[in-house]
């Protein structure tokens, strides 16, 4: 295992044993599909089993209004999605870095981690058992005379979002957290004597040093969320939109895969340049933002 | 702010209010899940009947099929099971020859591989799965037209399924157990050496118990990744379900409580193993 003891070729043939299991997963599981779905995706069937090659998939994703408007609105709740989320962790993860200390701090943080062993299939179905109109929540609302009849509190869009939050709070929590418990508190009291007050410290001081956390959090939340078809289908029903439901409809519905394979190149694109857009504004490089969740 | 700064007393109730609505918005959900387990109607919805174990043991009274006696759920648990143990022998293993790879070996194009070897944890589930997917028939229809071999494991099904799962978890175990190899100390190695271990004696007892912690913990984390996994998996299942396609098709017909019974025995199942790992790691 010593890199740096035996003769060369002793060390050539390591090497290239621990390379080969590498090499063999990258390629077979991620890089080679992937050509393989492009390919896909680049191709129009003209005749049973006679296919050329042609942009036709994505032509048809253009011309639909339909197929481009679940793209962008899967987009833009994916990001109001991120943003909630950001707002809601950011003051658990001060509290738990900064205010609770010792054991205190450590009890609530695995708190805070708790819900999120548990599948995503077993929160969401809580979540319909108390939202759907003969669940628990509506029967509250109707106990407490702020609504005469029960209201259904599923298949909103607001249902679909306190569904991503909710799946989401922990990848974001947890970057936060160890971005704010390196941020060295003589620095807070050092702007608080100059005079700074609660608001100008947390822009000047705070959100600069927990830029990293707070960076890769947003990366990995948007990205899950784009990618997530549990909570979108199940909170929203039919009126879900959600884009991962149209491929899953290509691809093993309509048993369209060229189609299939267009929409998943097309959910690839935005979600690697989300996190390019990302790791840009930021000034990060990609393993380290990895690293760091 | 920090508490070495003054704060007004309506900051710290409101920090105080927050942390107990967040909290509760943490766990309401999964207490429903578990108190509606316990309740003595056909549907998992208010009011309250009175406490049963039904949808645990069954009663043939009233026709209800519980838990233990629902073979397809029960299957789909097995399945699971099977899967995320397959997923988490092949990731601690590739894991492991990976991380000894990219912190021990010198070779051509080694930063391009280290990033290749994050890509799979930013390619989104449901694309990993059709991916995968497509690329196994395109194999599998090759491979019959030229030799007329049918591999069956290349059509959807648990292989499939598999190396799915694989695909994306093998990042992860790379990622904790590199963590854990850079921190080592190599004189150690060198101590054994000189004192006249072979190589395998010097891996078997010194760097493999350094290991540990991170092998158990990313095998955990593997396991548990496996038997949650749903996008991936959605996309290359066949006709054996694991238990979160299951769960997910009878959500969508409106579900008895044997669903919620389910879900409680995965609650109690994943806390019973985060505490014995918390445990495990405490003393370190």
């Amino acid at each position: 295992m010593d890199d740096t003891a035996g003769p060369a070729w002793q060390r050539r043939l390591m090497v290239g044993l621990l390379l080969a299991p590498a090499l063999l997963w990258l390629f077979a599981l991620i890089v080679l599909p992937h050509v393989d779905l492009a390919l896909l995706s680049l191709r129009e069937r003209t005749a049973p089993r006679e296919y050329v090659t042609s942009l036709a998939q994505y032509r048809t994703f253009f011309g639909e209004p339909l197929y481009w408007h679940i793209f962008v609105r899967t987009a833009v709740m994916s990001l109001i999605s991120t943003l909630l989320t950001l707002l809601i962790a950011f003051p658990i993860a001060w509290t738990i870095a900064k205010l609770a200390r010792g054991r205190l701090g450590t009890l609530l943080f695995i708190v805070c981690l708790i819900p999120f062993w548990v599948s995503e299939t077993v929160r969401t179905l809580g979540w319909m058992i108390l939202l759907r109109e003969s669940g628990v929540l509506p029967g509250i609302l109707v106990h407490l005379g702020i609504t005469a009849v029960p209201v259904e509190l599923l298949y909103h869009d607001a249902t679909i979002l306190v569904g991503l939050v909710y799946t989401s709070l922990l990848f974001m929590v947890v970057p936060l957290v160890s971005s704010l418990e390196s941020l060295d508190n003589s620095l807070i009291e050092a702007a608080y004597d100059l005079g700074g007050n609660g608001l100008s410290i947390l822009r000047q001081i705070v959100i600069p040093h927990a830029l990293p956390g707070i960076t890769a959090g947003c990366i990995v939340v948007f990205m899950l969320t784009l990618g997530n078809y549990l909570t979108p289908t199940l909170l929203g029903g039919t009126s879900s939109q959600w884009f991962t439901e149209q491929i899953y409809t290509q691809f093993i519905t309509r048993f369209n895969w060229e189609q299939g394979a267009a929409f998943g190149f097309l959910l690839l694109a935005l979600s690697t340049s989300m996190v390019w857009v990302g790791l840009k504004l930021s000034g990060q490089r990609f393993s380290d933002v990895m690293r760091r969740t | 702010m920090i508490p070495s700064l003054p704060r007004p007393v309506w900051l710290r109730a409101g920090t105080a209010l927050y942390l107990v609505a967040f909290l509760i918005f943490l766990f309401l959900p999964l207490v429903t899940v578990g108190v509606f387990a316990f309740n003595d109607a056909a549907y998992p919805a208010p009011p309250w009947h009175g406490f049963t174990l039904d949808w645990f043991i069954g009663n043939a009274a009233k026709a209800r099929t519980g838990l233990f006696g629902d073979e397809e759920l029960l299957g789909s648990i097995w399945t699971s099971f099977e899967v995320a143990c397959a997923v988490t022998v092949l990731s601690v293993v590739i894991g492991t020859t990976n991380a000894f790879l990219m912190e021990r070996g010198r070779f051509w194009g080694k930063q391009a591989l280290s990033v290749m070897m994050l890509a799979p944890l930013v390619i989104p589930g449901v694309i990993l799965g059709i991916s995968i997917l497509a690329f196994a028939s395109r194999v599998a229809d090759v491979l019959n037209d030229s030799f007329g071999l049918e591999l069956e494991f290349l059509r959807p099904g648990l292989p499939l399924v598999v190396l799915g799962q694989f695909s994306y978890i093998a990042a992860i175990a790379t990622l904790t157990i590199s963590a854990r190899l850079k921190r080592f100390d190599r004189t150690l190695e060198e101590a054994a050496y000189n004192l006249g271990a072979s190589r395998p004696a010097v891996l078997w007892t010194i760097t493999l118990p350094y290991l540990r912690p991170a092998l158990i913990g990313s095998a955990a984390i593997a396991f548990l990744m496996s038997f949650e996994n749903f996008n991936t998996t959605l996309m290359l299942v066949g006709a054996d379900s694991p238990l979160t396609i299951m769960m997910y098709g009878r959500m969508r017909e409106g579900a008895t409580p044997v669903l919620n019974a389910v879900s409680l025995f995965l609650m109690v199942a994943s806390a019973v193993l985060a505490l014995s790992l918390m445990r495990r790691s405490e003393p370190r």
